[in-house]
């Protein structure tokens, strides 16, 4: 018997990574663009989601994937938005994987729609880890979360395409420094694209629709 | 709350780099860790010693090696740690500064056995 060392080197995500890969794959076979929505509970994916079908769905036939621990009530809202929604079983999991996403998109109809919008768990720490094999990921911070998230929690802002800065109609009632909270996220992120909006006011939507539409009509070119 | 698939990602790496090495046995685990990657120790412990049972890595030894997050100044070139609570330089006190190190998360190397010959 001898005992030897052996260098592995190896990203120990990458099993994880690897589904993410063949859902990309899947997806672009498909011809759909996919987008991954992470947020704390509450920061508004939901309303972000419907309001981005409202503005786009003259011009993309657009699907919604939810990830929810608990309910259905966020897939029925994009469902009765006239997206065609999955609900992602997440088993108490506070996050969704490359594994899940591939179950999700088994059973969507692919030949129906143009963009799938992801709705991840509501939580700021663990899907930062977990690629999913979407095309571009977008954190939504919200106002009333307060200006010092990318401080508190910097993995999330890392590695996103798009800061989305919800409820930006709050801002007269809440102290928030955007200069500061920008600030953070540049240093973490630099040149990130942020939209603020406001699902509530329609504030800023439709920069953000815009931008989203580019994206996918980039991916076809 | 996702140790659990990490840890069974560790598994599976140790245990296809110990069968392309022919190993009889996985002795030791180098892994790296960052700060920046909200992975605890203790829970991939716990797991670890659940699923590698019945496996060739069975009681291996785990070793983590802990990266601290770095930071690097636009403005003034300074590597620092950052302090608690903020991020910024604290040599100039500049927020244009951006994360160096402290999100990596690997499997760096493994000891094992191997039948002499
Ligand atoms: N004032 C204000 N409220 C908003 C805005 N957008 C969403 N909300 C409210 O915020 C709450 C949460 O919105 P959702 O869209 O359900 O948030 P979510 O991130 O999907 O929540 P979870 O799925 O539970 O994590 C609801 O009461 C919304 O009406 C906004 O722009 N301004
Ligand atoms: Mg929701
Ligand atoms: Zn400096």
């Amino acid at each position: 018997m001898k005992t030897i060392q052996v260098s592995v080197v190896e990203e120990i995500l990458s099993a994880n990574d690897q589904l993410a890969v063949q859902n990309q794959r899947l997806l672009d076979d498909a011809g759909v663009f996919a987008i991954n929505i992470m947020s704390s509970p509450g920061a508004g994916k939901t309303s972000t989601i419907v309001a981005t079908q409202n503005l786009l769905k003259d011009r993309l036939r657009l699907g919604m994937v939810d990830g929810d621990i608990a309910t259905t009530i966020d897939a029925d809202r994009a469902a009765a938005a006239g997206m065609q929604a999955i609900q992602i079983n997440t088993g108490g999991n506070c996050h969704l994987d490359a594994v899940m996403l591939s179950t999700a998109l088994r059973e969507m109809k692919l030949d129906e729609v143009d963009l799938i919008i992801v709705e991840n768990v509501g939580n700021l720490i663990c899907p930062s880890s977990f690629k999913l094999g979407t095309h571009r990921s977008v954190l939504i911070a919200s106002i009333p979360e307060g200006d010092d998230k990318p401080y508190k929690y910097p993995p999330m802002y890392r590695g996103v395409d798009a800061v989305i800065i919800n409820k930006v109609d709050l801002l007269p009632y809440v102290k928030f420094n955007m200069d500061y909270f920008i600030a953070g996220i540049e240093m973490l992120n630099p040149g990130v694209k942020t939209f603020p909006i406001s699902c509530v006011t329609g504030e800023g939507l439709t920069d953000w629709t815009d931008w989203l539409y580019e994206q996918v009509a980039q991916n076809r070119r | 709350m996702h140790e659990l698939s990490v840890t069974q990602s560790i598994l599976e790496i140790a245990l296809r780099y110990g069968n392309q090495n022919s190993a009889e046995r996985i002795t030791h685990l180098y892994l790296v860790i960052g700060d920046l990657s909200s992975i605890i120790d203790d829970s991939i412990q716990f797991y670890w010693d659940i699923i590698s049972r019945g496996t060739i890595a069975e009681g291996a030894t785990l070793h983590f090696q802990r990266v601290p997050t770095r930071m690097v100044c636009f403005e003034c070139n300074h590597t620092y740690l950052p302090e608690r609570g903020t991020l910024a330089c604290p040599n100039c006190n500049s927020i244009r500064v951006q994360v160096s190190a402290g999100d990596e998360f690997r499997l760096d190397a493994l000891d094992i056995e191997t039948d002499d010959d």
